[in-house]
Order: C-alpha cells, then structure tokens, then sequence
C-alpha cells in the first residue's frame, strides 16, 4: 500500500461515521406500479454531527434512515458505517428513536429498556444498571415502573430515547422523533436533546419535517426534493452545542429558517401542488408577503 | 363507566335477575301451578341435589365428563396452538388457510358425531376427539389472529435492537398476541365442555350428559334438575376462572 493511499483510507474512516454511495431505491405499488423513492442519493455523515434529513411530506427521507439503519435494502448503490458495508440491522453500531408508540405496551418503562439491551447482547447482570442510567438521563427514573399507557406522548418518546441511549451506540438515528408531539413538548425536547446529545458525542441522523427543529438541533440540514428524493442542498448551521431557547428568537435563526423554506419550497410544490402554484400565490411570494408557515421544533 | 359503584350496581342486577328467575320458579313449584315431574320445585331439587353430592355416582359422572374435557381441551390445545403459530407466522399461510378453517368452523360439526362414533366408539374416546374437534377451531382461529395481527413497528424496532428468531418469539409476538389466543384458549374451553356434554347426551353410557338424558327419560326431573344445576355450577366455576385467566394476561391499558 503506498503513502497516499493508506493516508486517503485514514481520514475517510476518520472523517465518516457513515458513507451513503449513489443509494437509489423504489419498490412495487399496491396497484403495480414501480414507484421509485430515492434517486442516486451520496451522503458522507462525519463523525458526531447532527444531521437533519429535512424534504416535503413521503420524498423518501424516512426510506434513506431504514436504508442506513438496514432494514430497508437498497435497489442499488451501497451505505458503509464505520466503513463495512451495511446489509443488516447492526444493533452495536446503531439505535433508532422512532416517531411513535414503539414501546412494547405489555411491558413496563425499565422492562422496556432491559429488552433492548437483551435484544442487543448484554448480558444480564449489567442490564438492570444501564437500564437505569438511562432512565436517569432522561429524568424517568420515577415512572420506570409504569406501563407506556400510563405516560404522557412526551414521556413515551423520552423513554424511546432512552432505549436507544442505553444501548451506548455511536450513531443513533432517529425517524421523526418528536413528530406527533404537540408543538410546546417538541420544543422543550429539542432543547433537552440539545443538551443530553452536546455531551454525548454521538453521531446522529434526525429526519424531521420541522424547519424549526432541524434549524435548532442540526450542525448540518440535508434538504431533499420531492420524490424521488435526490439532495438538492446541504446548509451549514454554525452554531455552537447546547443552544440556548434564545437562538430560536435571533435572527440568525430566521434567517436559516428562511433559506430552508426558500429550498424546500418548490419541492413542497411539487407534492402538493394546488393553489401553491395560483397566480395570486406567485404574486404574493414575488411581492415578499409570504412568511413560511409557523413551525416550531 | 364510572368505576366501583356502577361496577357494584352492574353485579348487583346481574344476582338480583338470578334470584327473582329462582323466586318464580319456587312460587311456581310451591303453588304446584306446574306439575311435579314436569317442573319439580327449587327445595325438592336442592335436597335431591344434597343427596346426590353424598352418593359416588355424581363423582364418577363427574370424573368421565372432567377426564374427557381435559384431554380434550389439551389436544384442541397443542394442536390449535403449534398449527395456528405456523400459519399466523406466514401471511400466505394465513391468507389461505385462516378462510378455510373459518369456513369449516362455520358447518354445524355435531352432524359428523356419527363417524366419530363409528371411529371411536360409544366411550369416552369418541367424547374426547368430538369435544378436541370443536375446541380446536376457535384456539387455531384466533391463534392465527393473534400472531398475524401483531402490530409491525413491534416487529420492526426488535429486528432494529437485534433480536433474534427466538427472543422475537418470546419477547415479542408471544406477549403481544397473548391476549387474543388466551381469550381463543376460552372460547375452545367453553365450547369443547358444551360439545363433551352434548355428545354424551346424544349417545353416551357415562358422564354428567348421559345421566341427564337418562333420568329425564326415566321421568326422574328431580333428580335431573340436580344433575343440571351441577353442570351449571361447574360452567360458572369454569367460565370464572378462565375470565380471570384471561385477565392476567390481558395488555395493560388496553380495554380502557
């Protein structure tokens, strides 16, 4: 192996957690159709970032998580962490947070954790403890004998999290976590995921359709264009972790919502088409009146 | 529903229906409006009733109709069970089958008693594979229900954290269609008890159905009566203990 070669292969190991390679996908419809939902997508994650995978409503963001998490298979192209080639679930490489109710109702908050770390190959007389740490960490230590039934939707999501901490992963990757959470909890738990991740070190991956939340939470938005979902852009949010509430009042931040809102735009357009397209709504967006829609973390 | 006092209220209707039926019955018999081996009277039924339960004939009755429910139950059981995993597991299997068995279930099976009786004889064999028969549909129907219908993020977030086959059995599809093939564990129970005595009416030598038909015949309604109001209290011992069963392994939250 010569110099060069072996100093390439050092840093892309170094600099990606996660190596995402002209991945395209599609699959068959209920009426027979072959609809395909990612087109040729490269990505390169680095290692302990946030970042957001942020397209209009079905593009295909959440079939790029499951590809890289491996439980989708890719129709072609391949995604490597940690530099091998992903072909399964890797559950010592990766956790997922999931959008909802992927708690198992029959089992309690702790039990709930305990069987992830089962699931996962820790052996049983360390599965009490880490199932306890991480209850701690997201401040449910005094609900983890409750059932998920008895939690609120914000607890329930806090618990999820927490399932996926305790299996101390590199990389989590999380598919609209907070996304049937009403607007007031989403924020609180973007601030408090703010927090907790900023210690952490931890690669992560959050699809969102949250301007605010990817704007807060991200070190990097990739926003995808309708389907099938190619990268139409990746913006940069130079912003140091934890961030405080009050960067979502500065404009900085209404200027990075703004730019995310110009870019996903047309995409939006092209989904739902309709009225967006009307000439009275060109004419406002042309006369500057439009303001993106409220749409917090 | 406004919990314990209307759950109280409910209970308390549901005794008071019971005994006004048992004082109508009693004004009936006593007044003699009814002939007496028509329709013996409550008090001559409960001392025949007293009587009986000191005599070994009830407990051998007793023994043939429990032995032929319990070996009965345990084959609809295993059978309904392991056969109902299999097809619920695959949803081709499911698709074909599940159609099939419900549609079987839907025939009146009692018309095939004569060809178990030609198989199995007039003993408690016969007794024991009718009752299996009938057991086995709804433990096999809603054991497939059960498995099939298990909701799929489920599946999905255990495959994600790393399960294997075994512990996505156990931890996973077991527990989440427990509450389903427990309450097909019951309906089986209930309707394997009703086919055992039923057939043993029709044609039996022994058990608590044949001696019913027998002392009817013999124009012996009192002591009939008892023998029915021990049939009766058996379903309700039965019936109480598997909705307690079926409780237990209810989901919690779920039913609310």
């Amino acid at each position: 192996m010569s110099p060069t070669t072996q100093m390439e292969s050092a840093l892309a190991g170094q600099d990606a957690a996660i190596t995402v390679e002209n991945v395209s996908h599609s699959f068959v419809s209920r009426d027979g159709a072959i609809v395909q939902t990612l087109d040729n997508v490269s990505l390169d994650i680095r290692r302990g970032e946030l970042l957001c995978l942020i397209g209009p409503s079905g593009c295909g963001k959440s079939t790029l998580l499951n590809i890289i998490g491996g439980l989708l298979q890719a129709g072609s192209g391949q995604v490597k962490v940690n530099g091998r080639p992903i072909t399964g679930p890797s559950p010592r490489e990766l956790s997922f947070v999931f959008q909802d109710n992927t708690l198992f109702p029959w089992s309690t908050i702790l039990d709930n954790v305990k069987v992830a770390l089962e699931f996962q190959g820790v052996p049983e007389s360390e599965r009490q403890g880490r199932a306890e740490e991480a209850l701690e960490a997201v401040g449910l230590t005094e609900f983890r004998n409750h059932y998920p039934h008895q939690l609120s939707g914000g607890m329930k999501q806090r618990a999820s999290l927490a399932r996926a901490l305790s299996l101390k992963t590199d990389i989590v990757l999380m598919d609209e976590p907070f996304a049937a959470l009403d607007e007031q909890t989403r924020i609180y738990l973007g601030e408090e995921l703010s927090i907790l991740l900023a210690k952490s070190n931890k690669t992560i991956i959050l699809v969102t359709h949250s301007l605010a939340e990817a704007v807060f939470l991200a070190d990097r938005i990739v926003v995808m264009t309708a389907r099938p979902a190619s990268i139409k852009a990746v913006i940069d949010v130079k912003e140091d972790h934890p961030r405080e509430p009050e960067f979502m009042a500065s404009g900085r931040f209404a200027d990075y919502r703004n730019d995310l809102y110009a870019l996903l735009r047309a995409e939006i357009e092209k989904t739902i088409g309709g009225f967006v397209g009307s000439a009275a709504a060109r004419d406002r967006t042309r006369r500057g009146i439009c303001q993106p829609a409220g749409d917090a973390p | 529903m406004n919990g314990m006092s209307s759950g109280w209220q409910a209970r308390a209707i549901q005794i008071g229906s019971v005994a006004a039926l048992f004082l109508l019955w009693d004004f009936v018999g006593e007044r003699k409006l009814i002939n007496a081996i028509l329709l013996p009277a409550p008090r001559a039924v409960f001392w025949k009733f007293v009587a009986l339960a000191q005599t070994s004939a009830l407990y051998t009755h007793l023994f043939v109709t429990l032995m032929e429910l319990v070996l009965g139950f345990l084959i609809a059981a295993a059978a309904g069970l392991s056969l109902g995993y299999f097809i619920g597991r695959s949803r081709y299997g499911t698709m074909v089958f599940e159609p099939l068995l419900a549609g079987v279930f839907a025939v009146p099976i009692v018309i095939f008693l004569p060809i178990f009786l030609l198989f199995f004889g007039i003993g408690p064999s016969s007794k024991i594979a009718f009752g299996a028969t009938y057991a086995f549909f709804p433990i096999v129907l809603n054991t497939i229900g059960g498995i099939s219908q298990v909701d799929d993020r489920y599946v999905r977030v255990a495959r994600a954290m790393g399960a294997d086959d075994m512990q996505m059995f156990r931890r996973v599809l077991l527990p989440a269609a427990l509450p389903v093939i427990v309450t097909g564990l019951r309906i089986g129970c209930i309707i394997g008890f009703l086919s055992i005595i039923g057939s043993e009416m029709i044609a039996g030598i022994e058990g608590l159905g044949s001696q019913i038909v027998r002392l009817g015949e013999a124009m012996n309604t009192a002591e009939m009566f008892a023998y029915i109001l021990f049939v009766i209290f058996f379903a309700i011992i039965l019936n109480t203990g598997l909705s307690h069963l079926q409780a237990r392994f209810a989901i919690p939250g779920d039913g609310r």
